[in-house]
């Protein structure tokens, strides 16, 4: 999927097409049906994104950009590329350069923010005293085990002290809900009548949806990805996800998922574009629900296999330096 | 207008299926998906001990003290058609080293992906979502996945993975799927037995009724073995109230096996 990237660079420098491709809400575009009847939602989508999660002071109300914006936006976006091209992000070894990033969307997006409610574009504030940690490709911070975010680590003491993507247990962009992030942008979804499959390609995570009215799971039974049901509102596919544990973080480095309801809606608002808006309701995080609307471009591409645990020596490495480094290493040889 | 002629021969399969119309040599009681193909939808599973050894095998003591007779292994009747695999003759001193060792070297106690035809077999549900284009196949161990693509049989494997490069085709009413592009590193079962890159895997999935199929894979190899060989076995259909598949994320019960030796010392 990289080379993507690069062809929509090219493509975009070619013939930089300035029609608004969003599509509204009054749209009249009727989704084609598979054989079930049902609106087809099947594909590989790419959830690419240089939108901010949070819109900019200096668009205060405007929801939406005007065509000077975006061609503004882009500009800048093009001279970052160019700019950093062949440079890792970090700098030095471990860096990610331009080839793995994917930090435009396939096709513009017009809103100033992906969040669209509240309607401000801003995220609702914390509850006093919800956990909170950001993690983040720099120094360990300072923090307590369990670790609920994705990416760095509190420590080296143990593999418990690294972000669940380091120990490759839940994707940096695919814990649900899933968020535009650095690579892998990419979900397949599934349909057989009765069931519904989000499958991200990070992890290979493929979280399997009834869709034929049953109950969930007891409370008891908590999962990483936690529980999914879901029905049809109209064209729009309704997920509701709950049982959560207490070992990953609501939404935006706050929280506890158990105390998370997650609700995500799937709309194909063209034959290349889905809507994927979801919503994370934790009273215990935020003092109000917070929806974020990611459009997602279809592409052709196929997935490739994520299989992150069966390589990672990553961790071997991180864990093995920390004791040379301490002095505490000593390997079968004795030294 | 392709798309046209196309969508006529479904219509009229399907017209045929719903007319009962003796159009496929198999039984026309199983289930059909509205394009009147045989329906796999579901949570299927094996029943036996081919995940211990694929041949026919005594039981024999388990590895875990603690975990006494819950941990033994039992023998079995074996799945391979006529009892014996061609191994050439260096590549059975491997297996057998494979055998000898197969704690510290077996990939799935590690929580590897398990690779095909070995997913198939291990004790855990699986589930099939079919589609004309895409067919996704999950398994509960691990969460591994394959991506079945139907009908584009020049569509080559880009890069090995560890559920290999999937490319489904019908003949009649079986569903065939050709793996290739597996990593070396998987292993048919916990007795060592053995494959390498060169990998080739047929396998025939024919609906017998309503809640089995039977289940078919030939294993080509030449780096390995003289012949292709085959397993059989049926799949049964998981017929529990309410069945779904549970998350079985078994990296983070790996942990301390992979890397407890490179745990801080703990300073008494």
């Amino acid at each position: 999927m990289l080379s993507r990237l690069v062809s929509f660079v090219v493509a975009i420098g070619l013939a930089a097409p300035l029609s608004a491709m969003a599509q509204t809400a009054d749209s009249p575009y009727i989704a084609p049906r598979n054989e079930w009847g049902q609106p087809d939602l099947r594909g590989v989508w790419n959830f690419s994104s240089n939108t901010p999660l949070e819109r900019p002071a200096q668009y205060a109300d405007q929801e939406f950009l005007s065509d000077d914006d975006v061609a503004r936006i882009r500009a800048e976006a093009l001279e970052d590329i160019a700019r950093s091209d062949g440079n890792s992000s970090q700098g030095g070894v471990g860096g990610y350069n331009q080839f793995w990033v994917e930090g435009l969307p396939l096709e513009d997006n017009r809103r100033s923010s992906l969040i669209i409610d509240p309607p401000n574009g801003r995220m609702p504030a914390r509850v006093a005293g919800a956990p909170v940690a950001f993690g983040g490709l720099g120094p360990d911070i300072q923090g307590e085990r369990p670790v609920r975010f994705a990416v760095g680590g509190i420590g080296k003491d143990g593999p418990e002290d690294r972000g669940l993507s380091e120990r490759c247990l839940l994707g940096f962009n695919s814990v649900p809900p899933f968020m535009p992030s650095m690579y892998n942008n990419n979900v397949q979804l599934f349909q057989n009548g009765d069931h519904f499959v989000i499958f991200n390609e990070m992890i290979h995570e493929a979280r399997i949806v009834p869709i034929d009215g049953r109950p969930h799971l007891p409370e008891s039974v908590e999962q990483w990805t936690g529980d999914s049901r879901g029905y049809w509102d109209g064209d729009t596919l309704v997920v509701e996800t709950r049982n959560f544990t207490d070992k990953t973080q609501s939404f935006r480095g706050t929280g506890i998922s158990k105390n998370m309801q997650l609700t995500e809606r799937f709309t194909r608002v063209a034959d290349d574009e889905v809507h994927y808006v979801f919503t994370v309701n934790d009273p215990q995080a935020f003092v109000a629900p917070v929806t974020v609307l990611v459009p997602m471009h279809k592409t052709e591409d196929e997935l490739y296999e994520y299989a992150c645990h069966e390589g990672n020596y990553g961790m071997v490495n991180i864990l093995r330096g920390a004791r040379v480094e301490e002095g505490t290493w000593v390997d079968s040889s004795g030294n | 207008m392709k798309k046209i002629v196309k969508n006529s021969v479904l219509l009229f399969v399907a017209l045929c299926s719903l007319a009962s119309a003796p159009l496929f040599a198999q039984s026309s009681d199983i289930p059909r998906t509205p394009d009147g193909k045989p329906d796999f939808n579901g949570i299927w599973q094996t029943l036996g001990t081919a995940h211990w050894d694929l041949q026919t095998h005594a039981s024999r003591p388990g590895p875990v003290v603690e975990m006494g007779a819950l941990a033994a292994i039992p023998g079995g009747m074996g799945v391979v058609q006529g009892g014996n695999i061609p191994y050439k003759p260096e590549a059975l001193q491997k297996k057998l080293e494979n055998q000898a060792n197969w704690l510290q070297l077996d990939p799935i106690v590690k929580c590897y992906l398990p690779g095909v035809p070995r997913a198939t077999y291990l004790p855990y549900p699986f589930q099939i979502f079919q589609a004309p284009d895409t067919t996704l196949i999950t398994y509960e161990f691990a969460g591994a996945d394959r991506m079945v693509y139907m009908d584009q049989p020049d569509f080559a494997s880009q890069v090995d993975s560890w559920m290999g490069h999937n490319i489904g085709h019908w003949e009649g009413d079986t569903l065939v799927i050709t793996v290739t592009g597996q990593m070396p590193d998987s292993w048919f079962d916990s007795a060592g037995n053995w494959h390498s890159y060169q990998l080739v895997v047929e396998e025939r999935y024919t609906l017998m009724g309503a809640n089995h199929i039977q289940y078919e894979a030939t294993i080509t190899d030449p780096e390995v073995f003289t012949e292709p060989w085959t397993i059989s076995m049926p799949l049964y259909r998981r017929l529990d109230p309410g069945m779904q598949l549970i998350e079985f994320k078994c990296v983070e019960y790996v942990e301390e096996l992979l890397y407890g030796q490179f745990r801080k010392p703990v300073i008494e």
